[in-house]
């Protein structure tokens, strides 16, 4: 992040208090899609605003239109520790860049809005009459404005202690939202299609965003399950395909998931969620296959691959294989037309191994591949823990906390270079992911 | 299955299959889809395709009046609407519902039931 202060024209990125972690991920991603530059006066952190320095307004509306994190931008007019503070900025602020604003033509409202504490009404008019002396000509309109001005007030985020005086104050007009909707759009609660462990909405259109999906990107995910990560991928206008080794999960036909339902519905499919929200044209297909074994031609390249493996807690994890060995007797001929595979315990490591390969292979140069990693808190080591590959970089690394002792990584990663030879990297030494089910379920007493 | 996804699709899975490039497709209920025309994309995904892998396959499923057999018959390609059509139409909108896919090398068949192939081994194969 470069810090840098001049008089051109700052914004306020103002975030929604939710996945705090993968707020700045999501942003630097978005603008690295539009090739934004973007100047921070203040870092991106657990506090739900950030200012910020872009080109124009432009830039400003595609951040927006891209950015899940985001609640809004506002074009900043004034900023302070104290009212004083914020009204001096405001009136140091050209005023050919506020005054258009003002106009009779225009109809405005001004928002009061505050974060951990709440105002009276009569709290809300005293501060909106300290801005009378803003030669505000235009009408007030509460419902549909031309224009809107907010004061938003910060009084920290201890909900225990909430200060007198606000910490921080910023003024500004609206420039435009984030991408919020979506999250209701896509949300999992009116998703024809279910799995167990389907990702929830948000994540999965964040994950699209460090994804760096663009229309036309080809994605895959070799995990799909549900296909919950295809569908944010497609919303952003990539062609999605993905496979997964559960036949009755990609033909739906797996135990139904919600409360009170006996059977699937006849058509609950994959493809019938990307029919639900239109986005047919952007599906590929699935198939069903087993990662551990190899699938597409050599030259085959993804823009991004997106996906949630199975960590043997919730999900288990399997290839095909049979646990007498190598050495067994052939399937009768009477056998084979209903045979179902047998499958054999895919060991984790082994499967991180298997997809920082498969990624090295099949992604296009620059191209990103998102997953998540389970971690045991107490033994993490950024070192030892993580997963590597000397033909990925890793960009971003997002932490979930599921519970006192377990989280989630989102990690993501960047080919940075061709792999020269076809062999195998020996699976990591992942202090992380060594039996984590056994740790999961294990608890403290087994450790030792 | 898309022909996209079949023009990427190999069988290496098997043991001693080094190439299993293209599948020999045997259809038995072909359906066409409707999926919007995006000429960026078709433009990109040309360059990514085997031509001659999609060809056949196109002719295996009864559309190869479509396009021409050699990619090379055709001047400036991304220029070329009506072309880009075509292409668009054969890679996205035919779909092989029920079906076979073979390994070029082995013969091993893999089905495609309701338009899904399924390119699992069994446990002695792997």
């Amino acid at each position: 992040m470069k810090m840098e202060s001049s008089d051109k024209v700052k914004y306020v990125l103002w975030f929604a208090q939710e996945h705090v972690n993968f707020r700045a991920a999501d942003i630097e991603s978005v603008a690295s899609i539009f090739n934004i530059e973007v100047n921070y006066h203040t870092e991106i952190s657990d506090v739900p605003y950030c200012i910020v320095e872009l080109p124009s307004e432009k830039e400003a509306h595609l951040l927006a239109s891209r950015c899940i994190s985001l609640r809004s931008v506002l074009e900043l007019w004034g900023h302070g520790k104290t009212n004083e503070e914020l009204h001096n900025s405001i009136q140091q602020t050209p005023k050919d860049r506020m005054y258009p604003h003002f106009v009779s033509e225009k109809s405005f409202r001004l928002t009061v809005e505050t974060f951990c504490k709440s105002l009276s009404m009569k709290e809300k008019v005293e501060r909106i009459e300290s801005f009378s002396y803003l030669p505000i000509e235009g009408n007030v309109n509460l419902k549909d404005p031309d224009v809107t001005f907010y004061l938003l007030e910060y009084f920290g985020q201890d909900s225990n202690n909430i200060p007198e005086q606000p910490y921080e104050l910023f003024f500004g007009r609206w420039v435009a939202d984030g991408q919020r909707s979506l999250i209701q759009k896509l949300s999992l609660k009116t998703r024809h299609f279910l799995g167990n462990t389907s990702m929830d909405a948000q994540l999965s259109l964040l994950m699209a965003n460090q994804a760096k999906i663009v229309p036309g990107s080809l994605v895959y995910d070799p995990f799909v399950g549900s296909g919950s990560l295809l569908v944010s991928a497609a919303q952003f206008g990539g062609y999605v395909s993905g496979a997964d080794i559960d036949f009755l999960m990609i033909h739906g036909k797996s135990r139904p998931v919600r409360p009170n339902q006996k059977v699937r519905e006849k058509g609950e499919s994959i493809k019938s969620n990307m029919q639900q929200y239109n986005l047919s044209s952007k599906y590929v297909g699935v198939l069903v296959a087993d990662f551990a074994r190899p699938l597409w031609r050599p030259d085959v390249r993804f823009d991004a691959i997106l996906t949630d493996p199975p960590y043997g807690v919730r999900e288990a994890t399997f290839k095909v294989g049979s646990w007498r060995g190598p050495d067994i007797k052939p399937i009768a001929e009477k056998h084979l037309p209903h045979h179902i595979p047998a499958k054999v315990d895919y060991d984790l490591q082994e499967l991180m191994r298997d997809l920082l390969d498969f990624a090295a292979n099949h992604l296009c140069m620059g191209g990103r591949l998102v997953f998540w990693l389970p971690i045991c808190r107490e033994e993490y080591d950024e070192e030892k823990s993580l997963p590597k590959h000397k033909c990925l970089r890793l960009i971003y690394n997002c932490e979930q906390v599921l519970s006192c002792h377990s989280s989630r990584l989102l990690l993501c990663m960047e080919k940075v270079k061709e792999p020269v030879t076809k062999e195998k990297t020996p699976p990591a030494e992942l202090t992380s992911t060594t039996r984590f089910r056994h740790r999961y379920f294990g608890g403290k007493e087994q450790k030792e | 299955m898309k022909l996209l996804t079949h023009n990427m699709l190999s069988s290496r899975c098997i043991k001693g299959v080094s190439v299993g490039y293209p599948l020999k497709i045997s259809a038995k209920n072909v359906r066409l889809v409707n999926c919007d025309f995006d000429t960026d994309f078709t433009v990109r995904i040309i360059q990514k395709l085997d031509w001659n892998a999609l060809w056949e396959a196109a002719e295996s499923v009864g559309h190869a009046d479509d396009i021409p057999k050699n990619l090379s018959d055709i001047d400036d390609y991304d220029k070329n609407d009506e072309f880009l059509r075509k292409v668009h139409h054969v890679v996205l909108e035919v779909e092989v519902i029920e079906g076979e896919l073979e390994c070029p090398e082995t013969g091993r068949k893999f089905p495609i039931e309701d338009g899904v192939p399924n390119m699992l081994l069994n446990e002695d194969e792997v």
